[in-house]
């Protein structure tokens, strides 16, 4: 997916960065996010992207771009290479949700994983409308959607329970990027987490 | 991709008297190197790009000469006012390395101690010889340091040997369609490629030249089976598939279907200009490359050695060098913590696609160098 610049998981995802950290962003679009951090944070970043466009565009925002797909693993890069490798609104797009969260933990210290709420309200209602949901952060038709997997906040946290996941850290954002605190799986459109393996 | 030509080049002749030591242990007392530049070396000298060849290339890779309007360089697409090596930014330097056969000192020129070709006696020449001529050429021409190393195939091994042979002279090293060495698979290519040279009987030990011969039907076979390795199966198939010469079987063993006319005529052609001799030096320093080799083969050592920023690119059809070979340079670099950016193209040319002009690759070549600050 392509990064939009000024997105608000970008300043949140930015305020857990420590300056200098090395970090890996993963289906990272043009590289907006990374150039946004390697400038404002002053990290070294690398990143993983599929689509041949964006990995033009990343080169041409002298980003360090990896074309690959993230289905096969990470196989180029060594065990806990960097502090955080970021996963920024793809985890709906990839059929290997386990195989991919626990490559992200092998090559990483810290996981920060943003994904697209399917059971917010808007959705539910949509659904209950008898059409699919088209929102500031499911962006796509049914029929043009990248999207693979459909879950929510409580799904994703069962899984992360079942693989033993330690979650460090939530935000959870409305339609217009202002944080929600209460019943996030039902006002939550967009989820961003910060996972780690060890306490 | 827009941009012009360079238009019209001339080559130039170096002369080096400083002995080279070579990796086999053998010594070249003197040799001579010949280059072409393209664009303008500027006052800081600081924008100069080294282009390599692989095995059958040379030193006339941009332009033309005035009085041979059709000898095109081997890779025109990519260099000139506009394209991707831009001549209004960059110095583009190209030679014909050691041992080769198109001007520079190599088996086929003439030996000063004996005033005949050398032949057989040409010493057997390695990637990081080539690439120490290379550094003296630099040296001749102010360049302390190239803004980039690049080449495709073999050119880009010499651009990764750099890289690690002179961390301090590369600021960037742009490897397409290579390998950090080669597989069990590729050196059996190349000594099926020699085998056919050295027994033809017109080889007379690599001293053919005195009995005004050329070993034309090794150098063919050699050169048949060689660019088989550079297409792709999709893209022999889509261009000759099963197709016959004329409508219905022969039952003979003449030319029948397209694809022995095409590969014979490819055969005849390279063997009417080629050097058997310098084919197979090139073949030899194909299947020594391995600079992990200095590190027990552990190549993520050998790449801590080296500083450049790297542009690593390969195709997906190519199965001669494929993605997997440049991947394992893009590991090796990125557990070093180099800055590095990989591009898997998505061409139908096989190994061969290294020269092609595609919008895509071009693209990926132009905005890296875009962002080179000189």
């Amino acid at each position: 997916m392509t990064h939009t610049l000024g997105r608000p998981d970008f300043e949140l995802i930015a305020g857990w960065i420590e300056p200098g950290h090395r970090v890996l962003d993963l289906g990272c679009g043009d590289g907006s996010l990374l150039k946004h951090l390697i400038e404002q944070r002053g990290v070294k970043g690398v990143g993983v992207e599929i689509d041949d466009a964006n990995v033009l565009a990343a080169i041409r925002n002298g980003i360090n771009v990896i074309q690959g797909n993230l289905e096969r693993g990470l196989d180029e890069f060594a065990d806990q290479a960097f502090d955080h490798v970021v996963l920024s609104r793809t985890l709906q797009t990839v059929r290997h949700t386990e195989g991919i969260l626990r490559e992200m933990l092998r090559v990483g210290r810290e996981a920060v994983v943003s994904f697209p709420n399917f059971a917010y309200w808007k959705n539910l209602r949509s659904v209950l409308d008898g059409r699919m949901p088209v929102s500031e952060d499911l962006p796509y038709q049914w029929y043009d959607s990248p999207n693979v997997r459909f879950f929510t906040l409580l799904d994703f946290e069962a899984l992360c329970a079942k693989m033993g996941l330690i979650i460090r850290e939530r935000s959870v954002l409305d339609e217009e990027g202002k944080p929600v605190t209460s019943e996030v799986n039902f006002l939550g459109s967009l989820a961003v987490y910060r996972l780690t393996q060890h306490r | 991709m827009p941009g012009q030509s360079v238009g019209v080049v001339e080559s130039q002749r170096a002369h080096f008297d400083q002995p080279l030591h070579l990796r086999s242990g053998g010594i070249l007392p003197a040799y001579d190197l010949v280059f072409e530049t393209y664009g303008t070396l500027n006052a800081a000298k600081s924008n100069a790009i080294l282009v390599c060849h692989a095995l059958s290339g040379h030193h006339h890779v941009a332009g033309h000469y005035a009085d041979q309007p059709e000898n095109v360089g081997w890779w025109d697409n990519i260099i000139g006012p506009g394209r991707p090596l831009d001549t209004d930014k960059f110095f583009i330097v190209g030679l014909n390395n050691l041992g080769g056969c198109h001007g520079s000192s190599g088996p086929s020129s003439i030996n000063p101690s004996t005033g005949k070709p050398w032949g057989a006696d040409f010493p057997i020449v390695a990637v990081n010889d080539w690439v120490h001529s290379q550094a003296r050429l630099a040296d001749r021409l102010g360049i302390e340091s190239w803004a980039a190393v690049m080449g495709g195939s073999l050119g880009g091994m010499q651009a990764l040997r750099w890289s690690i042979t002179y961390p301090e002279r590369v600021r960037n090293a742009i490897v397409v369609a290579a390998a950090p060495k080669l597989s069990a698979q590729n050196i059996a290519f190349n000594d099926v490629a020699r085998q056919a040279i050295l027994t033809d009987p017109d080889f007379h030990g690599g001293n053919y030249y005195e009995y005004n011969t050329r070993p034309v039907r090794g150098l063919r076979l050699a050169r048949m089976l060689g660019h088989i390795t550079y297409l792709s199966d999709d893209q022999m198939g889509e261009k000759f598939g099963r197709d016959l010469r004329n409508s219905a079987f022969s039952f003979g063993f003449d030319v029948e279907f397209e694809v022995e006319s095409y590969l014979r005529y490819q055969g005849d052609k390279f063997a009417g200009y080629f050097d058997a001799n310098t084919y197979l030096l090139m073949t030899k320093a194909l299947d020594y490359f391995d600079p992990s080799r200095e590190d027990n083969g552990n190549l993520t050592a050998t790449m801590a050695r080296s500083k450049a920023n790297f542009l690593i690119a390969s195709f997906t059809t190519d199965w001669r060098f494929s993605p997997a070979r440049s991947k394992e340079i893009v590991a090796a670099l990125l557990a070093n913590g180099r800055n590095v950016s990989y591009a898997e193209i998505d061409l139908n040319f096989g190994h061969d696609s290294f020269l092609m002009e595609d919008a895509h690759y071009h693209g990926v070549i132009d905005a890296y160098l875009r962002n080179i600050k000189l």
